[in-house]
C-alpha cells in the first residue's frame, strides 16, 4: 500500500526546449495517488508537452521523474505503459482494421511469435472489462465505426488492463457529446475512488470544476499555480492563465475604415461552426480570438472555398457571391493566409521565387509560358517590400526561417492584390523580432484600404491590432467588443466554454 | 470475431458472384467451358499464382509491395534446374529445400535493405526484381535448362497423384493457402502484420517490433517464390533465365488486389486472395476458349484489374457509410 501522503508521481525542475525555444521551464509537480488533477493553461502554455513527457512521448531537456520516491527515465511510451502510466489521446491512435479487443491486447502479448492466440480467451477478457467500465461496446467489431468516445472507452480499458495508476487525458471531452461527458466523467471517478490518479487536460473551467481535486494552471511555460479547486473562482483562473503584461512594441496605426467589404450571414457548417454573421469594412483589421478547436479556422476555410459552409451567405463588396472553391474566392478578391504553412502554405522543395508567384500563374506567364523575367522580377519586389531576409531567390522555401516563409507566403498573396485579406495565426512560432515588423505590415496593409479578418490565439496581438474583436467559442459568436471596451479578461471570459454541459456538473 | 467476419464475408461473397457471372456468360457462348475438363485447366494454371499471392497477401496486408517474386522465382528454378543437371546424383527432393531456402534469402535481403535504410519497399523490390534476373543470367549463362535435366518424378507432380489423379501442385498450393489463414489469423505475429498496416504510426508506439514483422513477411514472400519457382520446373519441366517468371508479380499482385486485399494495409483474407485467384484463373482459361488472341489477353487482365478495383472502393464507400451512420446511431 502507498501511504496516501507520498506522492505518486513527482516531477522536479521539468524543462523542455525544442529548436531552443524553451516551451516548459522547470516544473515542479506532485501528483498524488486516488486524485482528478486538472491542467489548464492557453494554448501553448506548455500542458501538453508536460503531459507528453510524462507518458514518454517527448523527454525532457532538463528535469527529473519519480515514481513512488524511485528515479525513473520515462524514455519511451512503452516504459511508460510498463510503468503504469498511459497518455489517452484526444482523438484516439488505434488500428482501426482490427477488432476492439485485438486492439486491446496487441503489443502485450508475450506468447512466442507462431503460438496460437487465444482469441475466446482474449474476448472474454475485453468484454470483463467492457463490462467494468459499464459501457457496452462489441468487442469483436472492428475499430473504425467506433465513435470517438467508444474509443475513448477502448482506450481507457487498454490502459486498466495493463494496470495503469497514472492515466493522462489530454482534452478528452472535446469530441464528445455532453452525455458521453457525463459517462466519461462517472468512470473517471470511478478510478479515482480506485486510488489511480488522472490527470484531466481540458479547457472547459466548469468541467475542471465538476470533476477535478486539484488545478495545474500553465503559462507561457511555467507553472504559475497549484491549488485546491475549491479554493479557486473561475476568474481567478482565467486571471492566473493569462496574466502577462501587455507587450509594448505593438501599436495600431489609424486608417479610415470605409464600407462593408466582406460580410457573412448565419454561415453554417453542421458540426464546425454555426450562424456566424460579421461584417469586416475597407481598411478595418477585425480579430477573431477563441481557443483552438473552437471553429475559427473553420470559418476561414469556409469563407475561402476550401470546405464550403453548408448554409448562409457571403457578400463582397455588397454583392451576394458563391465560393465552392478557392479559384473562386481569389476571382472575388479574397486572399487566405493559413495557419499551418507546413501543410498547406508553402510548396517546401520550390524555390522561393516560385512560392512568392504561385498564385499569379497567368501574369508571370502573359503567353502560356512562364515568363523567368517576370517571375524574379515579381519576387523580388516582394522579397525588398516586406523584407525577406534570404541567401538566394531561387533557394527551396524550406530552408529559410519559419518567418520569413510566412512573409514569403503573405507576399504570394499580396501579388495577386487582394481587398480582402484573412490572416490565421500569421505569428505562430516566428521570433519577436519578425513578428514586430509583421504587425506593421497588417496596419500598412489596413491603412492601404484592405479589410483584414485576423485570426489569432494571442491576446496581446488582437488587442493591439484589431479594431474590433470578435469571439468563437465551440463554434459560435459569442463577443463582438469594440477595440476601446476589449481587455484581456472580456476575451477570454468568451472563449473560454462554460455553462455549455448542465448536466456534466455533479 | 463475428462482426469482422462478416464483412469480409461480404466482400468475399462478391469475388464468388463475380466468379459465377464469369463462368455463367462464358458458358453461354462456349457450353464446353462449363465441364470437368476446364475445371482441370483452371486448376492447373492456378497454383502457381496461389503460392505467390499468399505471400504477397501478407506484404500488402503490411502495406508494403514486393515486386521482386517473378525474379526471386525464376532465380530459384534456376538454381534447383542447375543442381539437377550438373549433380543429378544429388536426391532430386532436395530441389525444394534449395529453391525455399534461397527465395527466403532473397526475400530476408529485401526486407532487410527496407528496414535498415528505410527505403520504400516498391523501389527496393524494383531493384531487386532487375538485380535477381541478371543474377539468373549470369550463373545460367544464359542458358536454358532443358526437359531432359528435369527429374521425371518432379514433373509428375504436375500431372498425377493416388488421390482422385489430382496433381500434387493442387494440393500444395491449397495447403499454402490454408496455413497462410491460420499465420494471418491465429498467430500473434499474424495479426502484428495487420496492425503495422493498420496504422503504422501506432504500431512501434503500441510495442510492435516492426523490423522484425517487415522482415518476416518478405522472407515469407520470397520463400513462397522459391516454392512457387520448384513448382515451376515441376508443371513446366524447363526453366528458362529469361521467361521462368517474367511478369508473375504482375499476375500475383492483380490476384491479391482482386482478392479484396487493400493496397492501403490492415485489411485482407487468404480466402478472399484465393478467390481472386480462381477469377483470374478462370478469365485465364476462358480467353483461349473465346478464342481471344495471346496477344489481347495483357489488356483483358488490365481491365479486370481495374474493374476489380472500382468494386472494391464502391464497396469500401458503402462501408464507411454505414459506419459513419452507426456512429452517429
Amino acid at each position: 500500500m502507498t501511504n496516501p501522503e507520498t506522492a505518486l508521481l513527482s516531477a522536479r525542475g521539468i524543462s523542455k526546449q525544442f529548436a531552443g525555444i524553451e516551451v516548459l521551464s522547470d516544473v515542479d509537480l506532485d501528483l498524488m495517488p486516488g486524485e482528478i488533477h486538472a491542467l489548464v493553461g492557453e494554448n501553448g502554455a506548455g500542458k501538453s508537452t508536460f503531459a507528453k513527457i510524462l507518458a514518454g512521448v517527448y523527454r525532457p531537456t532538463r528535469g527529473s521523474l519519480s515514481l513512488n520516491d524511485q528515479h525513473v527515465d520515462i524514455t519511451s511510451p512503452i516504459v511508460a505503459q510498463k510503468l503504469g502510466v498511459t497518455l489517452i489521446h484526444q482523438e484516439p491512435i488505434s488500428f482501426p482494421d482490427l477488432s476492439v479487443a485485438e486492439n486491446l491486447v496487441l503489443g502485450r502479448l508475450n506468447s512466442a511469435p507462431l503460438a496460437r492466440i487465444p482469441w475466446q480467451k482474449i474476448t472474454r477478457d475485453a468484454q470483463a472489462l467492457m463490462a467494468l467500465l459499464g459501457v457496452s461496446i462489441d468487442v469483436t467489431k472492428p475499430m473504425r465505426g467506433l465513435s470517438i468516445a467508444d474509443q475513448q472507452m477502448v482506450e481507457i480499458a487498454r490502459s486498466l488492463a495493463s494496470n495503469s495508476r497514472l492515466i493522462i487525458m489530454d482534452e478528452p471531452t472535446a469530441p464528445l457529446t455532453p452525455k458521453e461527458v457525463a459517462t466519461l466523467f462517472v468512470i473517471a471517478r470511478r478510478l479515482r475512488d480506485e486510488g489511480r490518479t488522472i490527470i484531466f487536460i481540458s479547457h472547459r473551467l466548469e468541467e475542471v470544476r465538476a470533476l477535478c481535486d486539484r488545478v495545474t494552471v500553465f503559462r507561457d511555460g511555467h507553472k504559475v499555480a497549484t491549488e485546491r479547486t475549491a479554493n479557486l473562482s473561475d476568474s481567478d483562473i482565467i486571471r492566473l492563465m493569462i496574466g502577462r503584461p501587455l507587450k509594448e512594441y505593438m501599436h495600431k496605426q489609424g486608417s479610415i475604415i470605409g464600407e462593408v467589404a466582406l460580410k457573412l450571414t448565419n454561415l453554417t457548417l453542421p458540426g464546425k461552426f454555426h450562424d456566424i454573421s460579421l461584417a469586416v469594412k475597407k481598411g478595418e483589421i477585425v480579430g477573431l480570438g477563441g481557443l483552438v478547436g473552437a471553429g475559427r479556422t473553420d470559418v476561414a476555410q469556409a469563407i475561402f472555398g476550401i470546405a464550403p459552409a453548408a448554409s448562409g451567405a457571403i457578400e463582397v463588396n455588397g454583392k451576394l457571391v458563391k465560393i465552392n472553391s478557392p479559384t473562386d474566392a481569389i476571382a472575388h478578391g479574397l486572399a487566405f493566409v493559413p495557419e499551418d504553412r507546413a501543410q498547406s502554405g508553402i510548396f517546401r522543395t520550390l524555390a522561393v521565387e516560385q512560392n512568392i508567384t504561385a498564385a499569379i500563374a497567368k501574369r508571370i506567364a502573359p503567353a502560356m509560358f512562364i515568363s523567368r523575367f517576370l517571375e524574379r522580377r515579381f519576387a523580388q519586389d516582394s522579397v525588398a517590400k516586406l523584407r525577406i531576409r534570404l541567401a538566394s531567390l531561387r533557394q527551396p522555401i524550406g530552408e529559410l526561417s519559419g518567418g520569413n516563409q510566412q512573409k514569403a507566403i503573405l507576399a504570394r498573396w499580396l501579388l495577386t492584390d487582394p481587398s480582402i485579406l484573412i490572416l490565421d495565426e500569421p505569428t505562430r512560432g516566428i521570433d519577436i523580432g519578425v513578428k514586430a515588423e509583421f504587425y506593421d505590415m497588417i496596419g500598412e496593409l489596413a491603412a492601404g484600404g484592405r479589410a483584414i479578418l485576423l485570426i489569432s490565439s494571442e491576446l496581446p496581438e488582437l488587442l493591439a491590432l484589431c479594431d474590433r474583436v470578435l469571439v468563437m467559442s465551440e463554434g459560435r459568436l459569442t463577443a463582438d467588443i469594440p477595440r476601446r471596451e476589449a481587455t484581456q479578461e472580456l476575451i477570454m471570459q468568451a472563449a473560454v466554454p462554460r455553462s455549455t454541459h448542465q448536466g456534466v456538473a455533479a | 470475431m463475428k462482426s469482422l467476419g462478416t464483412t469480409f464475408l461480404r466482400r468475399e461473397a462478391g469475388i464468388v458472384v463475380m466468379i459465377v457471372l464469369f463462368c455463367l456468360v462464358v458458358g453461354a457462348v462456349k457450353p464446353q467451358f462449363l465441364t470437368l475438363n476446364s475445371l482441370r485447366i483452371i486448376f492447373l494454371l492456378v497454383p502457381l499464382i496461389m503460392i505467390g499471392a499468399m505471400g504477397q497477401m501478407l506484404v500488402i496486408v503490411a502495406r508494403h509491395v514486393d515486386l521482386s517474386i517473378g525474379s526471386i522465382l525464376g532465380l530459384t528454378a534456376m538454381a534447383s534446374g542447375m543442381m539437377f543437371r550438373f549433380h543429378p546424383e544429388i536426391w532430386w527432393q532436395l530441389g525444394f529445400a534449395l529453391s525455399i531456402g534461397s527465395g527466403a534469402l532473397l526475400g530476408l535481403f529485401n526486407g532487410l535493405l527496407i528496414t535498415l535504410f528505410r527505403l520504400p519497399a516498391i523501389i527496393v523490390t524494383l531493384g531487386t526484381l532487375n538485380l535477381y534476373r541478371g543474377i539468373t543470367f549470369i550463373m545460367s549463362d544464359a542458358k536454358q535448362i532443358d526437359r531432359q535435366y528435369v527429374p521425371t518424378a518432379l514433373k509428375e507432380m504436375s500431372q498425377d497423384s493416388p488421390i482422385f489423379g489430382i496433381p500434387w501442385i493442387i494440393f500444395m498450393s491449397f495447403g499454402i493457402a490454408t496455413l497462410t489463414y491460420w499465420f494471418s489469423m491465429h498467430t500473434r505475429i499474424g495479426r502484428e502484420v495487420f496492425a503495422l498496416g493498420s496504422n503504422p504510426t501506432a504500431a512501434p508506439l503500441r510495442g510492435i517490433n516492426v523490423s522484425k514483422v517487415t522482415l518476416t513477411v518478405f522472407t515469407i514472400s520470397g520463400a513462397l517464390s522459391g516454392l512457387a519457382g520448384i513448382m515451376y520446373a515441376s508443371r513446366w519441366g524447363f526453366v528458362n533465365p529469361s521467361n521462368t517468371g517474367n511478369g508473375f508479380e504482375f499476375q500475383v499482385i492483380a490476384a491479391v488486389v482482386i482478392g479484396g486485399v487493400s493496397i492501403n494495409g490492415g485489411l485482407g483474407t487468404a480466402l478472399g486472395t484465393v478467390l481472386g485467384v480462381l477469377l483470374l484463373g478462370c478469365v485465364a482459361a476462358a480467353l483461349p476458349l473465346l478464342g481471344i488472341p495471346g496477344t489481347t489477353q495483357n489488356a483483358i487482365y488490365g481491365a479486370v484489374i481495374l474493374v476489380a478495383l472500382l468494386i472494391d472502393r464502391l464497396v469500401r464507400k458503402q462501408g464507411q457509410r454505414q459506419n459513419v451512420a452507426r456512429a452517429a446511431a
